[in-house]
């Protein structure tokens, strides 16, 4: 089975290696802000944090409140982490479009740069998870089959086997894992955005996580083998009992008409 | 229910036409203006290319031998894709996706070679065998009344020779013997199974248990379970080699979350949960599915089989589906370790409901 | 196709002289006559006649998808392990490696990876499954649709009813031989509703599998089920289905020169034997190629059965899903009294499950005993001219695939986004207020169709052509019809509404009507009555307006 492409260490290399340091900064912060707030203006990571205060005022305050303390129209931020932001932005879901079941994956809006700035601002309120290392979400080397295992366990039931996503309560939805990015999987797993459950390294281990994105990049990526032939979306037998009807029925009842029909006469006309 | 009270009239008459339309086309110009609608009969037979053309029949002949010529290429590349592709060669093809080399290769084969099998006698049948239509008489199905009033009289006879109307001894006995003998082959069937008795009511959790966390196979701390997350347990002492591990963990299976306790409604629930993590059965009350939708944020949880919504924070009250019941709480605290235990077993049985549940 | 058969009666007259001079096929023809009866036989069925319409060829297709899925069960069954050991996996798979399965999952796995062309066979099987049951709904709507079900053929309709009811148990036993995640919880489910039948369901429960569920036997048990047992009986089925089809002759649609007493078409030798014969491997190359392109049922991917993992859209194969369905929009009702538990919400659906397919099966006596009708048919009804009957049927259809749209309601919410909440309302509404508006709309289409006809006779086709009259009144030109197409828009039967008569007899005593009959009487007028159908034109109305004046 294929292994973790290239394509998953270059690009984002750099910008990893600078959220690295704001989380682990920002984690510092948020233990030691309070106690000189003077000195830390000058460093780069109270830098981020007031940029990311600004961005926050403009795009997130109004349904968060402006200290992050949530409204009615969205929940607190206090100890939600840099993870939890850098999923929700980094994924398009946030800043929310309109009020609705659920919040839809869109578009990116925020640079990378922008979101860390957001994501130092928003973990400086309280303790929350980090944004997760190459190192962590990388899969390289993990198990893939105890992933498989872990996967069923604990994701497939909403996911699906797959992870083609499948439906909630009211209009609510698992979405598809499809083309998500190993970090974002691993950040939902570690903050459960919106309805989703989290999976804390305590009950998931770390090495859970790496198995599991093992799995789903095996499974569910551009290239994934579906040795048998078309996927048919990978839904299972309804799809399968669709194709079944319309192209296995429909094409031999087509066959049944030619074979039945009368061969065309010679008309003198 | 007898048709008897029908009057014949309501039946539609057979139609006039059916007595002169046996023959191709001889239907008389006196009956056509006797009745516009009548049965002209079969139309004459008309020529196809083929019936008249011989050019055009051996282009049909020349078509029928190309398919079975193709069948036969076919069958060898069959083969030859057997012998020469290796079972795990994955090949892209457009729009299929990664795919079986193998598998495709083998069923295109195939396929073709039996298709044009096919094909190629549809051709031979439709374009130069006759298609003349012929008709067919059809016979009664029933048998004609001689028949019938033979058939009665030798089975009369027959009974009568056999005298089973007349000696009763032997024919009560005979239906007392018949009737009986399928028993044994029902009571060979009692040793499929085990009676029930208690079984579907009791499961591996006892007092004390420990509950393991089935990702790490580690037992689990209160400290461990955050608010929002989503755990799954077995009882300790159960492992996946274990010759039962199956049929254990199909009524043990274990849903831990955690919830602020001022967000738990139910009493009883509260009672029996520790510092807000409450633990369900995480076996469906409708038949059975493994129930592990959680919603955290509105604490329902979903069975994907069908969809029967339970509220965590309620009891795990059914709120919708198919499901009739709630779902049965653990009682769980901690023991002097610091671990989440079990203080007994469910006290109802979990999964779905059967008429001895009550 | 084979002429070495070919008959020669004179030849099996006189054997002994002619046993030297005879080909070598005759000679082997006349061993078997003198043992078998081949030639009485033959001179029967040889040449008999069939219809040729592609509705006609619908069974076919669900005959040689049942031969292709007995040959490739066959192959499945040489490398197929019926067992629930628990093994560690080390075959080629590496996303399974090293994990917990029972033999059977793990066989079926070595199939698919391991033994050539296994893949290619499971898919054929299962896709030839699934077109089977696929082919068999819609051979049955055929024949109801076409009225084919009258007497003498009821018989077979049953035989034909039995063996989609049959095909959808040996499909759902076959789906669960693998041992896989989603058909587990398939077995899971049908062990849930088994449990659900008050009294005899934790018996039967603990019998089929050797105790608890899952316990360690019930793949060997399905797969005795579904190898042998119920193929057999649909084995012998399929036989008797086919012996009365050549007794009874096919069916066929009115037109010029078909009656009721005869049957229209081409012989069976050469013709159908071509035919035929080739459309078996039409059909066989059809479904291989479909295998070659699609895949069903990835269980690698679904992974091996743990009763505590699930994944979301757990569905069963097409034909249970009618029955998923129900289960699925069915209000959770549970009764306990006297310490005992009647389970509604699983009960009653198993239940409307059997009556509904139950009503279809019954219906040809049912619609025997309204029109008293006790003579044979053999000429097909155009569903237009049987209302009632059609708006019934569509009536069915539609309950059935507002079902169906229920057994998948995750799917469809998920793809229409769309709450499943709401699709489940839909679906339990749909289901009452669906048929209900089928049969409305289809009864006024088939009337409006019979309307059409008839002023298709009896004031020709509208040519398209508009003439002016000298007067300056614009018509347009009708043609009339042929008097082939004359004699086909009128050649069916319209039955009377069937009268109770009067209550009171000659002697003015009066006579009781039972309930059953006013029934009768009531469902008669429904079907026959003014609302029931348009008259046809007769030929006096015809002469009528033909010897009038004009065409308008």
């Amino acid at each position: 089975m294929k292994k973790l492409s290239a394509r998953r260490r270059h690009p984002l290399a750099a910008v990893v290696v600078l959220l690295l340091a704001l989380a682990a900064t920002g984690g510092l912060y948020t233990a030691f802000a309070p106690a000189d707030k003077a000195q830390a203006d000058t460093s780069a990571q109270s830098l981020a944090i007031d940029e990311g205060k600004k961005l926050y005022a403009v795009g997130c305050a109004s349904c968060h409140g402006t200290g992050g303390e949530g409204s009615t129209d969205g929940p607190s931020l206090v100890g939600v982490g840099a993870a939890a932001v850098d999923f929700q932005v980094g994924t398009g879901r946030m800043p929310a479009q309109q009020p609705g079941a659920q919040v839809p994956k869109k578009k990116v809006i925020y640079s990378q740069a922008e979101i860390d700035q957001l994501a130092a601002f928003v973990a400086s309120l309280g303790a929350g998870p980090n944004v997760p290392t190459e190192e962590q979400y990388n899969p390289e080397g993990a198990d893939i089959a105890e992933g498989g295992e872990l996967f069923r366990t604990n994701c497939a039931q909403c996911h699906n086997f797959t992870g083609k996503g499948g439906a909630l309560t009211n209009g609510k939805y698992a979405p598809t894992l499809e083309d998500v990015d190993p970090k974002h999987i691993y950040e939902a797993m570690q903050t459960g955005p919106q309805n989703m459950p989290s999976f804390p390294d305590t009950t998931l281990t770390e090495k859970n996580k790496k198995d599991i994105i093992a799995y789903l990049d095996a499974v569910n990526s551009d290239d994934s083998e579906s040795p048998g032939g078309l996927e048919l979306g990978g839904l299972g037998p309804v799809s399968e009992g669709l194709f079944g009807w319309i192209f296995g029925l429909g094409g031999l009842i087509a066959v049944a008409v030619w074979v039945a029909a009368r061969t065309a006469k010679a008309k003198k006309s | 229910m007898s048709s008897q009270d029908i009057p014949e009239e309501n039946l539609p008459a057979e139609r006039a036409a059916d007595e002169h339309a046996h023959a191709h086309g001889d239907v008389s110009v006196a009956a056509n203006e006797k009745d516009p609608f009548a049965d002209p009969g079969l139309p004459p037979h008309e020529h196809r290319i083929q019936d008249i053309d011989e050019r055009a029949a051996k282009r049909s002949e020349r078509t029928v031998a190309l398919l079975f010529t193709l069948s036969m290429l076919a069958t060898v590349g069959f083969i030859a894709s057997f012998v020469t592709i290796p079972a795990d060669r994955i090949v892209y093809i457009f729009p299929l996706g990664h795919i079986s080399g193998l598998n495709f290769a083998l069923g295109m084969t195939l396929g073709l070679a039996l298709f044009c099998i096919g094909a190629g006698a549809v051709h031979w049948a439709r374009t130069l065998m006759s298609d003349e239509e012929m008709a067919d008489e059809r016979h009664a199905i029933a048998a004609e009344p001689e028949v019938k009033a033979k058939v009665l009289a030798d089975f009369k006879q027959g009974a009568k020779e056999s005298a089973l109307g007349r000696r009763k001894l032997i024919r009560n006995t005979m239906f007392g013997a018949l009737t009986l003998f399928p028993l044994s082959g029902i009571v060979l069937l009692r040793d499929l199974g085990p009676l029930p008795e208690d079984k579907l009511r009791h499961t591996l959790w006892s007092k004390g248990k420990l509950l393991v966390n089935m990702n790490t196979d580690e037992p689990l701390r209160p400290s461990d379970v955050a608010v929002g997350s989503l755990t799954f347990a077995k009882p300790e002492g159960l492992e996946e080699h274990d010759h039962d591990f199956q049929t254990e963990i199909a009524k043990a299976a274990l849903m831990i979350v955690r919830l602020q306790p001022e967000n738990i409604k139910d009493k009883q629930e509260l009672e029996w949960s520790h510092e807000g993590i409450v633990a369900y059965s995480k076996i469906c009350t409708h038949v059975g599915c493994p129930i592990s939708l959680y919603e955290q944020q509105t604490h329902h949880v979903l069975c994907p089989c069908h969809q029967s919504t339970f509220d965590l924070s309620d009891g795990a009250r059914v709120i919708f589906g198919p499901a009739g019941h709630a779902l049965p709480q653990l009682r769980i605290g901690v023991n002097d370790e610091g671990y989440l235990e079990a203080h007994g077993d469910f006290e109802e049985p979990v999964g779905p409901a059967f008429w001895e549940r009550g | 196709m084979s002429t070495t058969t070919t008959p020669n009666p004179s030849g099996a007259g006189a054997p002994g002289r002619s046993r030297e001079k005879a080909p070598a096929g005759e000679r082997v023809a006349d061993w078997a006559d003198g043992r078998l009866g081949i030639y009485s036989l033959a001179k029967a069925n040889m040449r008999k006649i069939f219809p040729d319409h592609w509705s006609f060829m619908l069974g076919e297709i669900c005959l040689y998808s049942f031969l292709i899925i007995i040959l490739t069960g066959v192959y499945l069954t040489l490398f197929f392990h019926p067992s629930m050991n628990e093994i560690e996996y080390h075959g080629s798979y590496v996303p399974l490696q090293g994990q917990l399965m029972s033999e059977a999952f793990a066989s079926t796995v070595d199939i698919s990876f391991d033994v050539r062309g296994g893949l290619l066979i499971r898919q054929i099987h299962h896709w030839a499954a699934i077109v089977f049951l696929a082919g068999m709904f819609v051979h049955m709507m055929r024949v109801f649709f076409t009225g084919a079900f009258r007497k003498p053929r009821e018989v077979n309709w049953l035989f034909g009813f039995l063996l989609f009811v049959l095909g959808m148990f040996t499909g759902f036993t076959g789906y669960s031989l693998p041992d896989d995640l989603l058909s587990g919880t398939g077995v899971r489910f049908t062990q849930g509703a088994i449990l659900s039948m008050p009294i005899v369901g934790t018996y039967i429960s603990m019998f089929l599998f050797g105790g608890e569920f899952p316990g360690g036997d019930f793949v060997a048990r399905f797969y005795s089920i579904h190898i042998l047992l119920l193929p057999g009986i649909m084995l012998g089925l399929v036989v008797g289905h086919l012996i009365l089809v050549f007794y009874h002759k096919h069916t066929q649609f009115a037109g010029p020169g078909k009656t009721n007493k005869n049957v229209v078409g081409m012989p069976l030798l050469p013709v159908y034997m071509a035919k035929a014969g080739g459309f078996f491997f039409l059909v066989f190359g059809f479904i291989a190629m479909l295998a070659a392109v699609a895949s069903i049922n990835p269980i690698w991917v679904l992974g091996p059965y743990r009763p505590d993992q699930v994944s979301t859209g757990a569905q069963p194969d097409w034909y249970m899903g009618f029955a998923e369905g129900l289960i699925r929009a069915m209000p959770g009702w549970e009764i306990n009294i006297w310490g005992h538990t009647l389970v509604l919400g699983v009960l009653i659906p198993l239940v409307i499950f059997g009556v509904f397919l139950a009503l279809i099966a019954l219906y040809p006596f049912i619609e025997s005993w309204v029109t008293g009708d006790k003579r044979e048919h053999h000429i097909l009804d155009r569903p237009r001219n049987a209302p009632t009957r059609t708006a019934f049927g569509v009536a069915w259809v539609t309950a059935y695939m507002i079902m169906l749209i229920g057994g998948g309601n995750d799917i469809v919410a998920t793809h229409f986004h769309l709450s499943i909440n709401t699709v489940t309302w839909f679906v339990r509404i749909g289901f009452f207020l669906g048929p209900v508006l089928a049969f409305i709309a289809t009864k006024r289409i088939c009337l409006g169709l019979q309307r059409r006809d008839r002023d298709k006779v009896l004031h020709g086709r509208e040519s398209g052509i508009i003439k002016r009259l000298p007067h300056g009144e614009f018509v347009e030109v009708h043609e009339p019809l042929s008097q082939e197409a004359m004699h086909t828009l009128t050649a069916h039967e319209q039955y009377q509404p069937a009268e109770i008569g009067p209550t009171v007899d000659e002697n003015g005593v009066e006579r009781k009507v039972k309930g059953p009959q006013k029934l009768r009487a009531k469902l008669s007028t429904a079907y026959f009555g003014e609302d029931g159908q348009i008259p046809k034109p007769t030929a006096e109305e015809y002469k009528e307006i033909t010897s009038g004046h004009g065409h308008h």
